[in-house]
């Protein structure tokens, strides 16, 4: 008998199960554009190198798009359509729109769910690559633009909104009450 | 001078104040809808098969086990596809994309060229059994190697005036040098893609592209279709750059679609868009400068070569830049090009002006140091009073005031023009300026505007929002043209249903769509200052702007700009990074100040990434790219890029019903020549091969010739 293609498993998406039957070769991302209705999450390279498909799996940052839909059964899965809270926009979605930390949109839901998780990776004391003093005592370095730009490299946008970007990120991360360095737009 | 940003100019004053975009709240939450994003019932998925040899014949294709493999619906190719009609001249002047004709012959031009669709109920099951097809392949000996000494095809796009070789030996300086640059892909974050489906007998098309009513003209014309039986529709775009026409993947999710008699989607991979979506030729440019002791021109060569397909001739006009930016008694131009057996390049930000700016305004750097003079008061004394060629005059030709007044907010007054002084540690450190230019233009175009009996105002335009933030633009124009809040305007773009209208292109797309709403919002606002109310089916006008485009004075019509780089170059490793990065431009009216400046930075951006990062490599053996993927051609990266900043002069055009001249493009034009200019006043090295890489600073620094 041939092995079998597909099994049930059931997802818990920004808080709700979803139970349905996936080819065992059906990535997260495509699990959740395809299957679920929940196409927030993009799909730029399908190989991990842009950084559209970020979701977050309990509370950390993966690209979608190498997550194989059944290895994720029970673990709690946050798209960007779990970000706000009903009507109201999370800090991080509310600093994009304001500062136009965008622009064809495409990048966005990826670049928004990493910014939630970098703002709370960084309050968690986690250092970076650009961080001078890694100790676990020094406590998480001020959020300068240098570090948001090293925490945010995983994500590329190609119409190059880098510059509002960081300062989208670094008005969310001041509102949660990080010590964040916070540069106005030349305007 | 005024660098106005955020100030109103008009009675009602939207156009010209910052405004959010009106669609960014589905942007943030994910809502927005892209072309791979809409469900439809009975979807099928296809996946297109590309030649893995770059020159030869199809032989045989094994289509059984693929055909037998769980899922699959079908296998479309050159002996069972459809015959379409690709001998035309389309909407922008030129013929259809080669490899949108798709599987009509057995022929491939190039690695990477579509031979067959492979169309199942999954996109699992299409991708596996894509990838399972054997194709049989007579291969043939192929070339690829692009070295811009050998154009074989006459030059059609030449202009001389006086006597260049007596200009060059009466100069007092002269520069002479060949400066290169690599191919260079678009990449949009959102790959290419396309839901097709005949629905109440049209063909009805979901698509990610340029311009609605562009492709649904060119699916028309590929099919023997009535114009009037297709639409497309591609509401929100992952960003295009150029490459977003009518390709393969819409051709081929339409002849599915037809064979299956239910909708398909076909979605391009990363790796695909690397041959099916066109790509910025390789350029290799001669420049010859001559100039009196004072910097003053007596002789400009801009001689271009760039590679095109051997089934289609695209021209990278480099040139054409400098029959803009500098007059001399002898100035020669000319783009020429070299057919080889691979992919056809096409538009690409900034086409002919972001390469031929790398080229132009280093060698004017180059003349500012043999002359020396700051590059600055170089071009200043170089200002035409008329086009070049043309003649012509400027509509305005703001470029000396950008440079004023980017000079005052660089500091540029404290720079030490001598080069290779400033050290950090392990850093060199260096600034560097350059002109810019593009060409603003506006084609014309088709808009309906509605009053509705609850007093808002809906306006419906075959535009697209390919990131520019054209909808904002748009409901802006509207509103102060019917002399509204922008609250009480709904812009409704990317339906070919609306009619003909100019494509997101050329820069030119939000100035022919602002022209085209204002005149039908004007009009309706008089029809509505009569009286009489609006019934229940409201009111609407519409209008054509063809003749007024075409009556249009003959003019030079362009944007400029003044770019400002600081680098570092590191010594040890030769890593060069942009410390900050300045842009004032004088490009017409700023409708939307907060999109416009995104769109100037991220052109801006661009030149960074194309200064260091971009190059695409070619294997000559294949023929085919080496890491044809996100890993193996690198954009800048948010870690890559520092402050960037934009700003702008006062310059409406003086001939436009909105006074705009386009802000697309001219972001780039410039960049990567001010960046390459600050690596050889930080290091004293001269590089005139893009990108800047680490092994090219470093052999230039062990004194390895022509870096």
């Amino acid at each position: 008998m041939a092995p079998p293609v597909s099994s049930a498993i059931t997802l818990t998406i920004n808080g709700e199960k979803h139970t349905l039957s996936v080819d065992h070769r059906t990535t997260l991302l495509d699990a959740l554009r395809e299957r679920l209705d929940l196409t927030g999450t993009k799909k730029g390279c399908d190989q991990g190198q842009c950084g559209a498909c970020t979701v977050l799996l309990d509370g950390r940052r993966a690209v979608s798009c190498l997550q194989l839909a059944v290895a994720v059964e029970g673990r709690e899965v946050t798209t960007v359509e779990g970000v706000a809270e009903g009507e109201r926009l999370h800090p991080v979605q509310q600093a994009f729109l304001d500062l136009d930390g965008y622009q064809c949109g495409y990048c966005t839901p990826g670049q928004i769910c990493s910014a939630v998780a970098v703002i709370e990776e960084h309050a968690a004391g986690w250092p970076s690559a650009v961080t001078d003093d890694v100790r676990p005592e020094a406590g998480p370095p001020p959020l300068s633009a240098e570090e948001i730009r090293e925490r945010m490299s995983g994500n590329l946008c190609r119409c190059g909104a880098y510059v509002s970007i960081v300062q989208a990120v670094a008005r969310a991360a001041a509102e949660a009450g990080a010590e964040a360095e916070v540069t106005e737009a030349v305007a | 001078m005024t660098t106005a940003t955020a100030k109103a100019t008009t009675a009602q004053g939207s156009v010209g104040t910052a405004h959010t975009r009106v669609e960014g709240r589905d942007k943030v939450t994910g809502t927005a809808r892209y072309a791979g994003d809409l469900p439809f019932t009975e979807l099928a998925y296809g996946w297109l098969v590309l030649s893995t040899v770059a020159r030869g014949r199809i032989r045989s294709m094994e289509t059984g086990p693929v055909l037998a493999m769980p899922g699959v619906l079908t296998v479309l190719h050159h002996q069972n596809a459809p015959r379409i009609d690709s001998d035309y001249i389309g909407r922008l002047g030129v013929p259809p994309d080669p490899s949108a004709a798709l599987f009509q012959h057995d022929r491939v031009p190039h690695l990477g060229w579509p031979v067959a669709l492979v169309v199942a109920e999954t996109s699992e099951q299409a991708r596996e059994a894509a990838e399972a097809l054997v194709v049989h392949y007579e291969e043939k000996p192929h070339d690829t190697a692009f070295d811009g000494e050998r154009p074989d095809v006459p030059s059609q796009d030449t202009e001389e005036k006086g006597d260049l070789e007596a200009e060059l030996a009466a100069s007092a300086v002269v520069v002479d040098a060949r400066y290169t640059t690599p191919e260079e892909h678009h990449h949009p974050m959102e790959p290419h893609a396309a839901t097709a489906r005949w629905e109440g007998g049209r063909l009805d098309v979901v698509d990610s592209d340029q311009g609605t009513a562009w492709v649904a003209e060119e699916l028309a014309k590929l099919f023997s279709l009535e114009p009037s039986a297709v639409r497309v529709r591609s509401e929100h775009v992952g960003g295009a750059f150029g490459s977003k026409g009518a390709r393969a993947h819409q051709v081929a999710a339409v002849m599915a679609a037809t064979a299956l008699q239910r909708p398909v989607r076909v979605v391009l991979t990363r790796r695909q868009m690397f041959s099916i979506t066109g790509y910025r030729s390789p350029t290799s440019q001669r420049i010859r400068l001559g100039a009196d002791a004072d910097g003053r021109l007596r002789a400009l060569e801009h001689r271009s070569v760039n590679l095109t397909s051997t089934v289609f001739e695209f021209v990278e006009p480099c040139a054409g830049v400098s029959r803009v930016m500098y007059d001399a008694a002898a100035h020669h131009t000319s783009n020429e090009v070299v057919r080889l057996d691979v992919p056809t390049p096409t538009w690409m930000r900034a086409p002919g002006e972001a390469p031929g700016s790398f080229a132009l305004e280093s060698a004017l750097d180059e003349l500012a140091e043999r002359c020396g003079i700051d590059p600055i008061e170089l071009r200043v004394r170089n200002e035409p009073e008329l086009g070049p060629v043309s003649g012509l005059p400027f509509s305005t030709r703001r470029l000396t005031d950008c440079f004023r007044e980017g000079a005052r907010r660089f500091g540029w007054a404290e720079r030490d023009p001598r080069p290779g002084l400033r050290r950090e540690g392990r850093w060199l450190l260096g600034t560097g300026t350059a002109a810019a230019s593009f060409p603003s233009g506006a084609a014309p175009s088709t808009a309906a505007v509605t009053a509705q009996a609850d007093g808002t105002f809906t306006v419906r335009i075959a535009a697209a929002d390919i990131g520019t933030g054209a909808r904002t633009a748009i409901t802006l124009v509207a509103a102060d043209a019917l002399e509204v809040a922008p609250d009480r305007v709904r812009v409704r773009i990317g339906d070919s249903d609306f009619g003909p209208a100019m494509i997101a292109g050329g820069s030119m797309g939000t100035r022919s769509w602002s022209w085209a709403v204002a005149v039908a919002a004007r009009e309706l606002r008089e029809r509505l200052a009569l009286g009489g109310g609006v019934p229940p089916e409201g009111v609407t006008v519409r209008s054509d702007t063809s003749e007024a485009v075409r009556a249009l004075a003959q003019k030079e019509r362009h944007s400029f700009g003044a770019q400002f780089a600081e680098v570092a170059v590191d010594v040890t490793t030769g890593e060069v990074r942009v410390r900050r990065m300045l842009g004032i431009f004088a490009a017409g009216r700023i409708v939307n100040p907060l999109t416009a400046r995104s769109q100037f930075i991220g052109g801006m951006i661009w030149g960074i990434s194309m200064a260091l990062h971009e190059e695409a490599v070619r294997d000559r053996a294949s023929g085919g790219h080496v890491g044809a993927d996100l890993a193996g051609y690198h954009v800048a990266t948010q870690a890559d890029v520092p402050l960037v900043e934009a700003d702008w002069v006062d310059d409406p055009d003086p001939d436009d019903p909105v006074g705009i001249k386009g802000v697309g493009e001219i972001g780039i034009v410039g960049a990567a020549a001010a960046i390459a200019n600050a690596v050889w006043h930080a290091t004293g090295v001269r590089h005139r091969s893009l990108p800047i890489r680490p092994d090219r600073v470093l052999a230039a620094a062990e004194g390895a010739p022509d870096a």
